[in-house]
């Protein structure tokens, strides 16, 4: 009995041990083939130790991407800031001053968040270029605003719709308009939501490849994720350069990952709609 | 203290024109832009890509004259499009099968009171965090036919086991579901471990009580409690499925298109030689695709939010 028992205790952690090594490989060689240079490279090696230390692919990579990392940045902060506020207040709407076909409207939000975004890239180059923001970061957070919009009214919806009626009911007695008890009641109770939306929008507006291609293909303009590209469409593939790329671009989103990670599992369970 | 913060926030209804002092319309007011927006960037678009579908535009200059379903007889007859829904049939079976089975044994077993199960937790969720490109990237490198993971295998002594991964000029597809499943399936386990916590305890302790094996508990309890989960699962796997693009975009699309996608082809098609009016085609495909799996999930959901 007691033997079938430590059997099956041991089989679970081999599985998960097992698993454990199959999510972690892809950042170990990411890291060890990062670390060697150039003519220790080849795929014969791939599990080999570096002979030495040698931070020169980082910073080989690093100066030929540090432009598109900045440029990661300065799409990222205001798309999230600014896709995060309006699902603040579209959810308000959506939940305290529901109107007759607001739920249609919400659902129209939610269903176009799940379609593939080819079906809408031929327009948004169209109407970028007539607005002249096409090949311009502007126009990718322009985009990134739009597009978000679905997704942080529907989390901060659920969420507002969570806070009790009688709360906002209380304080329409009191005499508080629209904006008010936004700014009394909602918006101080919505720090934690404000931190998993923005978490939420960091990460996929920073992992984004698709759009950032089409829009902002110019190597100087593009952000990360297409810098990584442009490094493994070089003729011969300098593997070294395109692990220490795929490592850098993926610092923010796991450091983020790594200290917010509570926010990021709620941000998860309740944008798949079963939190 | 109170009366003074009502009188101020009832001085700025009483400074907006008559009209605009109801509450509900102001909230509709609030929303208008946002509607606007997505009406106009989600669902007009779609219905241009539609119109565009049928129009003459094949060069880089814009012609959106009629032209019938010449796009659509080209999409049809394309061998390339034929490929294309091969993979996606191959590429969804291998990576939604991926996906919830690991994700649900992931699950089932962080839930017997593992010891360190933040650690495999996190470790399991973490390809998530990642840009898709970022798996392309590493992937593409550890799938080198020639070194690579074959090493490994080699090592472990199968040295006559050489798969050529996204190399297979059949089943590359595949190999790329692998890279698929490492970034998803670690969310597919968050989603099925949080829905196993969900089981009040008493329920799991009536079936002990009545005898029920491990197995049993699974089969005639869980299974079937987490029934939702896995519908959810499908369906945002099976959305993944159709939109499949950054992987193909990163590692080529192999001999013989094995491992191209219909976002890919969609992708070349209008902004690599201007034929907008195929690539509007591809794309109208694709969002017809979706339809039926994403629709009536969201049915199911607001029918059991309303309830």
């Amino acid at each position: 009995m007691s033997w079938s028992r430590l059997l099956a205790g041991s089989t679970k952690y081999a599985v998960l041990i097992a698993f454990a090594a199959f999510y972690l490989v892809p950042f170990y060689v990411m890291i060890l083939t990062g670390l060697k240079p150039l003519e220790d490279i080849s795929s014969f090696e791939i599990w080999n130790m570096p002979k030495s230390l040698d931070f020169g692919s980082f910073r080989e990579a690093w100066n030929q991407m540090d432009s598109n990392f900045w440029n990661s940045v300065r799409i990222t902060i205001p798309g999230a800031i600014v896709s995060t506020f309006l699902g603040s207040i579209n959810g308000y709407v959506f939940a305290k001053w529901g109107f007759r076909g607001s739920n249609w409207i919400l659902f129209l939000f939610v269903f176009g968040m799940f379609l593939p975004g080819q079906g809408i890239l031929i327009p948004l180059v169209w109407v970028l270029q007539f607005m002249g923001l096409y090949g311009k970061v502007n126009g990718l957070i322009m985009a990134y605003c739009i597009f978000g919009i679905p997704i942080t009214s529907l989390l901060f919806y659920r969420y507002y719709a969570s806070v009790p009626d009688e709360l906002v009911d209380a304080s329409k007695i009191d005499g508080c308009g629209f904006f008010g008890i936004y700014r009394r009641i909602i918006l101080p109770l919505s720090g934690p939501t404000f931190a998993v939306v923005g978490v939420w929008q960091c990460t996929r507006i920073w992992n984004e490849y698709l759009m950032a291609l089409v829009v902002l293909g110019n190597p100087a303009r593009a952000p990360v994720t297409v810098a990584i590209k442009n490094f493994s469409s070089m003729g011969v593939i300098p593997w070294n350069l395109q692990m220490a790329a795929a490592l850098i671009a993926s610092v923010p989103t796991i450091a983020v990952y790594l200290l917010l990670g509570k926010l990021f599992m709620r941000g998860l369970l309740e944008g798949s709609l079963s939190g | 203290m109170q009366s003074e913060l009502s009188v101020r926030a009832k001085s700025l209804p009483a400074l907006l024109p008559k009209w605009l002092r109801d509450d509900r319309k102001i909230a509709i007011l609030v929303l208008a832009p946002s509607i606007i927006a997505v009406a106009v960037f989600i669902y007009i678009f779609m219905g241009w890509t539609l119109y565009i579908s049928f129009s003459n535009w094949d060069r880089p200059a814009l012609d959106l004259s009629f032209a019938g379903l010449k796009n659509w007889q080209r999409l049809v007859n394309d061998p390339r499009f034929h490929i294309d829904l091969r993979n996606l049939v191959l590429f969804a079976v291998g990576y939604m099968s991926q996906c919830i089975v690991i994700g649900f044994l992931l699950a089932a077993l962080l839930n017997e009171r593992i010891r360190g199960e933040v650690f495999f937790r996190t470790v399991f969720l973490m390809p998530f965090a990642v840009s898709a490109v970022v798996s392309g990237t590493a992937w593409r490198w550890l799938q080198v036919p020639s070194a690579g993971i074959n090493l490994l295998i080699a090592n472990m002594g199968f040295e006559n086991f050489r798969p050529l991964w996204y190399m297979h000029p059949k089943l590359g597809m595949l190999a790329i579901t692998i890279m698929g499943a490492w970034q998803f399936s670690g969310f597919v386990m968050a989603l099925y471990l949080a829905g196993l916590r969900a089981i009040p305890d008493e329920l799991r302790e009536a079936a002990v009580i009545d005898g029920a094996g491990t197995i049993a508990l699974y089969r005639h309890v869980f299974i079937p409690m987490l029934r939702p989960v896995t519908f959810t699962a499908i369906v945002l796997t099976g959305a993944g499925s159709i939109g499949n693009f950054e992987i193909p975009s990163i590692i080529g699309t192999g001999p013989g298109f094995a491992t191209d996608t219909l976002g890919f082809y969609m992708f070349e098609q209008t902004f690599r030689s201007s034929r907008y009016g195929l690539g509007a085609a591809v794309a109208t495909f694709m969002l017809l695709l979706s339809i039926p799996v994403v629709l009536p999930y969201l049915i199911s959901v607001l029918r059991e939010e309303k309830e």
